[in-house]
Parts: structure tokens; C-alpha cells; sequence
């Protein structure tokens, strides 16, 4: 069974169809890129899929379960961590605090326990601060732990963002630009961080880019939106190689 | 040494200011919502202890605990009727202005049970404090109780927000509500903590306040609840140790106008200063400039 399950999803804002009859299947472990041109719809695919926007029509399934109309919050819980084109991070607080914000919702106790300290609240907060230190460490941000995310460089930003996704212990995560805005040395590095979480982890990914490099060289497979549909689908070699995928990228 | 003594007890009205101001400013940093019925949550926690001590022949600490109790039922039940379906309305005046319907409702209700008439509360603080320095500094304790609370909800409520994930959860949702959200983060819950805490310090409050000031009403909460919001706002709103500050400066500030200079002019100077303030710092002492990119 596919990890992720998206049947004839549309959606429309007015009288335009932002997104019409979207299919796509992920296997579990696969890396899958969505890509297109400006405008055609890819994050709003990605905004359907968190529960952000409820689709007109359509199915999403996450394991063979049917998350469509659930929150983004449910979602979340679902198993489907995102990140954002332009960075949002909570800014004001530290590394590791952005982290444990990912994680708060599988460690509990009681808020009676978190505001008298006591009971389970010393034992559950070392063992988050441990988790969590555990990740930074595999995106080599352990040593900014304390420094507020606003003040982090570029890079390591979206760096933390996919650590902070990582900590809600998703089953597909979705990186939305990941490379935008990136200089071809970070973006290496990215590339990098990418493969490293999927060896870490095993984990599923669906990301959005318009870095042709990145996407050649990482993706296994390759959906093409064109004006919110579906322009061509498959191995990534065999869709960049698509004449109709050429038209649409650089004109006739 | 009269002058100490205008100090201290400047100091224990900026105490329950602060108190007040420390719910209006979470609710607002993490709701991002004026709640104007914050100060009739404090009328109500009177009137609850009022009620309840009386029942139970004098025992305040029972009212007390049913005030704080009540009013943070109160306070998740207007958060959950009221504001929660407007939240995401297309202008924030909605629930600005439910909020202000809000309090009228609460003042009518206390009206409607209780009647116009001033109640006389009794303080719920039997100590009586003490005198120094030969009878001429003389220290009621109530004053110190108000002091010493202020400085215990302070200092727990900052590590509460600071150290604990429920409080971590609500700094995440004052910064991005959308990316909390994805992040798993039951951001209605957040909120509705936000007013339960609130809630209940309105209740501490209110029981500081009537035993200050033993004489209560509907209207009771009214102008309390202004003067903790300016507090707030001369703090720099959204920020705790904001809202400390600026409940202990208006405190300050109104005693010693009310002794030195006017007493009907009190008022008037401290809302002067919070225009002065403002003019000079439009965020308030501790407030955040947020820079809009264009």
C-alpha cells in the first residue's frame, strides 16, 4: 500500500481552478519531487495536503486512511510535517526551543505538573531536551542550541525548519523550496542534509523546488504541474527528457 | 516617612494593576485579542467570595478558591461562546466589540442578582501588619500580602511560560498560529489555557482589590480593568515583566498624584502620562518594535 494516496483533488479560489483533478501516489522511503512553473499550484497542492486549505473535491489517504477533512493540526498528528517557502520559524526563541515545540505533543504531562514542577514535568522535560538534542545534532545545529532562530544564518534556518518538522515524528515530510534563495554551496549542502534524513530516518519525501540541479540529482520521481493540473508524471529522467515538460518550462 | 508610607501602599495598588495587567497582556500575546471583560472577571470573583464567605459564616479561604475556580470556568466558557467562533473573522473589531458586550453582560448580570447597592466586603486578609519606627510607619497587611502574591504569580508565571511545554506551545502560537498549527500544536487549547489563566489571576485580583478596598458593586471591576489595560499597554503589551512594570508604575504614580498634588486629578494625570509614554515610545517601556517589510 502507498504512503500517500491523493485522488482527484480541486480546489478553486473564485472562478479559478488553483488546483484540478490532482493525482499523485508516494511508496514509503521515496523522494518525490513536485515541480512547475510560477503559479502552478504547487503549494497550494502542499496547503491541501496540511489541512491549510479543504479541498472542493477529492481524497487524500495517509496510509490507507483518509485524512481529507481533517485539521492541520490532526493532520500533523497524522503523520505530515511541512516546511515553508518563506521561512517560519518562531523567531524569538531558541534553537532547541523551536525543536521541543515539534515534539511537545508526544511527551505529557499534566499542566499542573508543568507549573508547580513537579511530578513527571523534571523526568519528561530532560528526556525532550535529550530528543531534541539528538536531532540538532544530526543537522550539526548543536552547538547554536541557545541562540534565538531569528539570529541563525540562512542557511542553518531552513536547516532548524526541517528539524523542526523531523521532531513531530512525521511519516512524509514536505519541503517547500527548501533550496529557494540559496547560493550553489548551500544548496550542496542541503542536498546533503536531504540524503541524511532519509538514511537517518527512512524517511518519505515530497518536496517542491525549482532548483533543476537539486531535483535531478536527488529525485526519484517527478510530478509536473502546469496551470493547477497535472502536465506529466514518473522517473525523473523520463519526465525532464517530456517535450510537452520543455514547453512548459522554457517556452516553444 | 509619610512619604514611605504613600510608597508602599502606591506599591501594593501597582501590585493588583499588575495582576490584572498580567491577564489582559497574555490573552492579548497569545489570542491577540483586547479582552475588555477581563475586569468584570474581577467583579465577579468578589462577588463570589462575597457570597460564598458569607454562606460559610467567615471563611474566606474557601470563597477564595471557589472565586478562582468559578472564574476560570467563566473565563474558558466566554472564551469558547464568545470569541473562539469569531476568531478569523474578517475585521478583529468583532470580537472587540463582543468582547465589550461581554462586560456590560456580566456588570447587568451582578446587577440583576445582587442589586445596585454597595456591598461591604470584608477583607479576606485578617493579619494586621505591623508598625515601625515608633508608630510613625505603619504597614497594613494587606498591603504585604498584595506585594508578596504579585511577586509569587510573577515569577511562576514567568517560569511557567518559560520552561514548560504548555508555555512554550503558547509562545509558539503568539508568533505563527498557522505554523504551530502544523507543527502539532492544538493551538484552540493554547488559547483556551491562556483564558483559564487569566481568569483565574482576575480572581486574585478581585480578592486583593475588595480587601484594598472594601466597598463592592457591578461596577467594581470597571475601572480597575482600565487602569490595569493602560498598564499593559505602558508596559509594552504582550510582554509579562511589561505589564509588572507598568501595573507598579501606575500604582505608584496614582497614590502619590492623589497625595501631592489632586486627588480628582489623580486619574487624569495617570492617563496623561500613558499619552506622554506612548508619544515618546509607541510599543510601551518593554514593547517590541515590530518592523513591517514593505
Amino acid at each position: 500500500m502507498a504512503l500517500l494516496e491523493v485522488n482527484n483533488l480541486c480546489i478553486s479560489f473564485g472562478g479559478l481552478r488553483a488546483v484540478d483533478d490532482f493525482n499523485i501516489t508516494i511508496e514509503k522511503g521515496e523522494l518525490y519531487g513536485l515541480i512547475g512553473p510560477n503559479g502552478a499550484g504547487k503549494t497550494t497542492v502542499f496547503n491541501l495536503l496540511t489541512g491549510v486549505y479543504k479541498p472542493n473535491e477529492g481524497i487524500i489517504r495517509l496510509d490507507g486512511k483518509d485524512i481529507t477533512r481533517k485539521s492541520t493540526t490532526e493532520i500533523n498528528h497524522e503523520g505530515i510535517a511541512r516546511t515553508f517557502q518563506n521561512i517560519r520559524l518562531f523567531k524569538d526563541m531558541s534553537v532547541i526551543d523551536n525543536v521541543k515545540v515539534g515534539l511537545s505533543e508526544r511527551f505529557k504531562y499534566s499542566m499542573i505538573e508543568g507549573i508547580l514542577h513537579i511530578g513527571n514535568y523534571k523526568k519528561v522535560e530532560k528526556e525532550m531536551d535529550e530528543e531534541a538534542m539528538k536531532l540538532l545534532s544530526v543537522f550539526d545545529l548543536d552547538k547554536e542550541r541557545d541562540t534565538l532562530a531569528a539570529n541563525l544564518p540562512y542557511g542553518k534556518q531552513r536547516k532548524l525548519e526541517i528539524a523542526r518538522a523531523m521532531a513531530t515524528n512525521p511519516k512524509l515530510l514536505l519541503l517547500d523550496e527548501p533550496a529557494a534563495g540559496m547560493n550553489p554551496n548551500e544548496t550542496g549542502e542541503l542536498m546533503d542534509t536531504i540524503a541524511l534524513v532519509r538514511k537517518e530516518f527512512g524517511m518519505t519525501i515530497l518536496l517542491i523546488e525549482h532548483d533543476m540541479k537539486l531535483v535531478s540529482g536527488i529525485c526519484e520521481k517527478l510530478t509536473v504541474l502546469n496551470f493547477g493540473r497535472v502536465l506529466c508524471q514518473g522517473e525523473t529522467k523520463t519526465v525532464l527528457s517530456d517535450p510537452e515538460v520543455i514547453k512548459a518550462y522554457l517556452g516553444e | 516617612m509619610s512619604f514611605l508610607t504613600y510608597l508602599i501602599s502606591g506599591l501594593s495598588l501597582g501590585s493588583i494593576y499588575a495582576i490584572i495587567a498580567l491577564g489582559y497582556t497574555m490573552v492579548y500575546g497569545i489570542a491577540k485579542m483586547l479582552n475588555f471583560a477581563h475586569g468584570d472577571f474581577i467583579m465577579v470573583g468578589c462577588y463570589i467570595i462575597f457570597s460564598v464567605t458569607g454562606a460559610l459564616s467567615g471563611n474566606s479561604a474557601i470563597g477564595i478558591i471557589a472565586a478562582i475556580v468559578l472564574c476560570t470556568l467563566l473565563g474558558i466558557t466566554t472564551e469558547f461562546v464568545a470569541y473562539r467562533p469569531l476568531r478569523g473573522a474578517a475585521s478583529p473589531l468583532a470580537v472587540l466589540i463582543t468582547a465589550i458586550g461581554v462586560s456590560y453582560f456580566l456588570e447587568n448580570v451582578a446587577l440583576l442578582i445582587f442589586g445596585a447597592d454597595i456591598k461591604s466586603f470584608s477583607s479576606v486578609i485578617k493579619w494586621e501588619g505591623f508598625t515601625l519606627a515608633d508608630g510613625q510607619l505603619r504597614i497594613q497587611g494587606v498591603t504585604i500580602v498584595t506585594i508578596l502574591v504579585s511577586v509569587v504569580v510573577l515569577v511562576v508565571l514567568q517560569l511557567f511560560i518559560k520552561k514548560t511545554k504548555q508555555g512554550q506551545a503558547m509562545l509558539a502560537a503568539s508568533e505563527d498560529k498557522g505554523a504551530a498549527a502544523l507543527m502539532g500544536i492544538n493551538v484552540n487549547r493554547t488559547i483556551m489555557l491562556t483564558f483559564a489563566i487569566g481568569s483565574a489571576l482576575a480572581a486574585i485580583a478581585g480578592a486583593l482589590l475588595c480587601s484594598a478596598y472594601p466597598s463592592l458593586s457591578p461596577y467594581t471591576g470597571a475601572m480597575p480593568g482600565i487602569k490595569a489595560f493602560v498598564a499593559a499597554v505602558l508596559g509594552g503589551i504582550g510582554s509579562i515583566p511589561g505589564a509588572m512594570i507598568g501595573g507598579l508604575m501606575l500604582g505608584i504614580i496614582e497614590i502619590l498624584s492623589k497625595t501631592y498634588i489632586s486627588s480628582q486629578l489623580s486619574d487624569a494625570i495617570v492617563f496623561g502620562i500613558l499619552v506622554i509614554v506612548l508619544l515618546v515610545k509607541p510599543t510601551g517601556i518593554l514593547g517590541k518594535v515590530i518592523q513591517e517589510k514593505v
